[in-house]
Protein backbone atom coordinates (compact mmCIF):
# COMPACT_ATOMS: atom_id res chain seq x y z
CA UNK A 1 0.00 0.00 0.00
CA UNK A 2 2.96 2.45 0.99
CA UNK A 3 4.76 1.12 -1.97
CA UNK A 4 1.83 2.92 -4.82
CA UNK A 5 1.96 6.17 -2.88
CA UNK A 6 5.60 6.14 -3.24
CA UNK A 7 5.08 5.50 -6.84
CA UNK A 8 3.05 8.50 -6.76
CA UNK A 9 5.40 10.70 -4.69
CA UNK A 10 8.46 10.12 -6.91
CA UNK A 11 6.53 10.46 -9.79
CA UNK A 12 5.56 13.95 -8.67
CA UNK A 13 9.33 14.62 -7.54
CA UNK A 14 10.09 13.70 -11.03
CA UNK A 15 7.93 16.28 -12.57
CA UNK A 16 9.58 18.88 -10.39
CA UNK A 17 12.74 18.28 -11.44
CA UNK A 18 11.79 18.91 -14.85
CA UNK A 19 10.84 22.37 -13.83
CA UNK A 20 14.87 23.31 -13.50
CA UNK A 21 15.24 21.46 -16.88
CA UNK A 22 13.03 24.21 -18.74
CA UNK A 23 13.87 27.01 -17.30
CA UNK A 24 17.52 26.83 -16.13
CA UNK A 25 19.43 29.97 -16.42
CA UNK A 26 22.24 28.11 -18.07
CA UNK A 27 23.22 24.85 -19.96
CA UNK A 28 24.81 23.00 -16.93
CA UNK A 29 21.56 23.45 -14.66
CA UNK A 30 19.57 21.46 -17.21
CA UNK A 31 22.42 18.90 -17.40
CA UNK A 32 22.21 18.61 -13.41
CA UNK A 33 18.13 18.28 -13.71
CA UNK A 34 18.55 15.89 -16.10
CA UNK A 35 20.64 13.67 -14.73
CA UNK A 36 18.34 14.03 -11.19
CA UNK A 37 15.65 12.98 -13.42
CA UNK A 38 17.63 9.78 -14.52
CA UNK A 39 18.37 9.13 -11.31
CA UNK A 40 14.82 9.61 -10.10
CA UNK A 41 13.59 7.20 -12.49
CA UNK A 42 15.91 4.64 -11.31
CA UNK A 43 14.21 4.88 -8.10
CA UNK A 44 10.85 4.23 -9.74
CA UNK A 45 11.81 1.48 -11.67
CA UNK A 46 12.83 -0.32 -8.12
CA UNK A 47 9.36 0.77 -6.93
CA UNK A 48 7.30 -0.34 -9.56
CA UNK A 49 9.22 -3.66 -9.41
CA UNK A 50 8.24 -4.02 -5.75
CA UNK A 51 4.35 -2.82 -6.66
CA UNK A 52 4.20 -5.48 -9.00
CA UNK A 53 6.38 -8.02 -7.60
CA UNK A 54 8.32 -8.59 -10.99
CA UNK A 55 11.75 -8.35 -10.86
CA UNK A 56 12.36 -7.90 -14.06
CA UNK A 57 11.87 -4.17 -13.99
CA UNK A 58 15.44 -4.22 -12.17
CA UNK A 59 16.98 -4.71 -15.04
CA UNK A 60 15.35 -1.02 -16.48
CA UNK A 61 17.08 -0.04 -13.74
CA UNK A 62 20.41 -1.04 -14.23
CA UNK A 63 20.26 -0.01 -17.80
CA UNK A 64 18.84 3.58 -17.24
CA UNK A 65 22.43 3.86 -14.27
CA UNK A 66 25.04 3.25 -17.28
CA UNK A 67 23.03 5.42 -19.65
CA UNK A 68 22.35 7.97 -17.63
CA UNK A 69 26.07 8.53 -16.81
CA UNK A 70 26.94 8.11 -20.40
CA UNK A 71 24.12 11.12 -21.08
CA UNK A 72 26.00 13.07 -18.50
CA UNK A 73 29.46 12.52 -19.52
CA UNK A 74 29.20 13.54 -22.79
CA UNK A 75 26.87 17.02 -22.00
CA UNK A 76 29.61 17.93 -19.59
CA UNK A 77 32.21 17.47 -22.49
CA UNK A 78 30.11 18.90 -25.12
CA UNK A 79 30.08 21.77 -22.29
CA UNK A 80 34.16 22.09 -22.07
CA UNK A 81 35.33 21.20 -25.05
CA UNK A 82 32.80 22.67 -27.41
CA UNK A 83 32.52 19.67 -29.12
CA UNK A 84 32.45 15.89 -29.17
CA UNK A 85 33.87 14.33 -31.98
CA UNK A 86 37.47 15.29 -33.03
CA UNK B 1 11.43 -3.49 6.68
CA UNK B 2 11.02 -2.28 2.92
CA UNK B 3 8.48 0.64 4.31
CA UNK B 4 10.83 1.99 6.42
CA UNK B 5 13.46 1.83 4.07
CA UNK B 6 11.00 3.51 1.41
CA UNK B 7 10.11 6.20 3.30
CA UNK B 8 13.64 7.12 4.44
CA UNK B 9 14.89 6.96 0.67
CA UNK B 10 11.43 9.13 -0.70
CA UNK B 11 12.74 11.58 2.53
CA UNK B 12 16.49 12.24 0.94
CA UNK B 13 14.94 11.98 -2.81
CA UNK B 14 12.29 15.09 -1.35
CA UNK B 15 15.80 17.03 0.10
CA UNK B 16 17.01 16.57 -2.77
CA UNK B 17 14.74 17.81 -5.12
CA UNK B 18 13.92 21.13 -2.90
CA UNK B 19 18.07 21.99 -3.19
CA UNK B 20 17.34 21.94 -7.02
CA UNK B 21 14.55 24.02 -6.60
CA UNK B 22 15.60 26.39 -4.46
CA UNK B 23 19.15 27.32 -4.62
CA UNK B 24 21.00 29.78 -6.18
CA UNK B 25 24.10 28.63 -7.56
CA UNK B 26 24.29 25.70 -10.10
CA UNK B 27 27.35 24.74 -8.09
CA UNK B 28 25.38 24.62 -5.27
CA UNK B 29 22.58 23.00 -7.30
CA UNK B 30 25.07 20.29 -8.01
CA UNK B 31 26.03 19.46 -4.65
CA UNK B 32 22.45 19.20 -3.53
CA UNK B 33 21.66 16.48 -6.52
CA UNK B 34 24.23 14.38 -6.38
CA UNK B 35 24.35 13.90 -2.21
CA UNK B 36 21.09 13.37 -1.27
CA UNK B 37 19.10 12.07 -4.45
CA UNK B 38 22.45 9.48 -4.62
CA UNK B 39 21.70 8.69 -0.96
CA UNK B 40 17.97 8.75 -1.57
CA UNK B 41 17.92 6.12 -4.46
CA UNK B 42 20.79 3.98 -2.63
CA UNK B 43 17.61 3.29 0.37
CA UNK B 44 15.26 2.36 -2.33
CA UNK B 45 17.46 0.28 -4.19
CA UNK B 46 17.95 -1.63 -0.34
CA UNK B 47 14.45 -1.77 -0.01
CA UNK B 48 14.05 -3.30 -3.67
CA UNK B 49 17.18 -6.19 -1.98
CA UNK B 50 15.31 -6.89 1.25
CA UNK B 51 11.78 -7.29 -0.75
CA UNK B 52 13.30 -9.46 -3.44
CA UNK B 53 15.91 -11.38 -1.01
CA UNK B 54 15.30 -15.32 -1.84
CA UNK B 55 14.87 -14.37 -5.44
CA UNK B 56 18.39 -13.99 -7.28
CA UNK B 57 17.42 -10.93 -8.91
CA UNK B 58 18.51 -9.15 -5.70
CA UNK B 59 22.46 -9.63 -6.84
CA UNK B 60 21.02 -7.38 -9.68
CA UNK B 61 19.72 -4.67 -7.39
CA UNK B 62 22.90 -5.08 -5.56
CA UNK B 63 24.84 -4.42 -8.51
CA UNK B 64 22.48 -1.04 -9.45
CA UNK B 65 24.22 -0.32 -5.92
CA UNK B 66 27.78 -0.05 -7.06
CA UNK B 67 26.83 1.31 -10.26
CA UNK B 68 24.83 4.30 -8.78
CA UNK B 69 27.55 4.99 -5.95
CA UNK B 70 30.43 4.96 -9.09
CA UNK B 71 29.28 7.13 -11.43
CA UNK B 72 26.56 9.67 -9.51
CA UNK B 73 30.15 11.13 -7.85
CA UNK B 74 32.00 11.08 -11.56
CA UNK B 75 29.08 12.52 -13.51
CA UNK B 76 28.96 15.41 -10.22
CA UNK B 77 32.40 16.03 -11.02
CA UNK B 78 32.66 16.13 -14.43
CA UNK B 79 29.23 18.95 -14.49
CA UNK B 80 31.10 20.96 -11.90
CA UNK B 81 34.63 21.15 -13.22
CA UNK B 82 33.12 22.34 -17.36
CA UNK B 83 30.92 24.55 -15.15
CA UNK B 84 34.07 26.49 -13.42
CA UNK B 85 36.03 25.69 -16.72
CA UNK B 86 32.61 28.29 -18.34
CA UNK B 87 32.62 30.43 -15.36
CA UNK B 88 36.41 31.41 -15.44
CA UNK B 89 36.65 34.44 -17.45
CA UNK B 90 33.11 35.96 -15.83
CA UNK B 91 33.41 38.53 -13.24
CA UNK B 92 30.36 37.01 -11.43
CA UNK B 93 32.81 33.91 -10.20
CA UNK B 94 33.45 34.10 -6.21
CA UNK B 95 35.77 32.83 -3.76
CA UNK B 96 36.65 29.91 -6.47
CA UNK B 97 40.38 31.18 -7.15
CA UNK B 98 41.81 28.96 -4.48
CA UNK B 99 40.57 26.30 -6.47
CA UNK B 100 42.70 26.80 -9.34
CA UNK B 101 45.69 24.31 -8.77
CA UNK B 102 43.26 21.77 -9.13
CA UNK B 103 41.58 21.81 -12.28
Amino acid sequence: MIVKYALIFSAFLTLLCSYRAIKGPETADRVVALDSISTNIISLGILYAIHTQRPVFINVSLMLAITGFIATVATSLYLREGELIK
Amino acid sequence: MKEILIVIGLFFLSIGTLGLLKLSNTLERMHATSEATTLGVGFIVLAGVVDFYPNGIYLSAILVLVFLFITAPTGAHMIARATYIQDRGKEKSNNLSSIEDFV
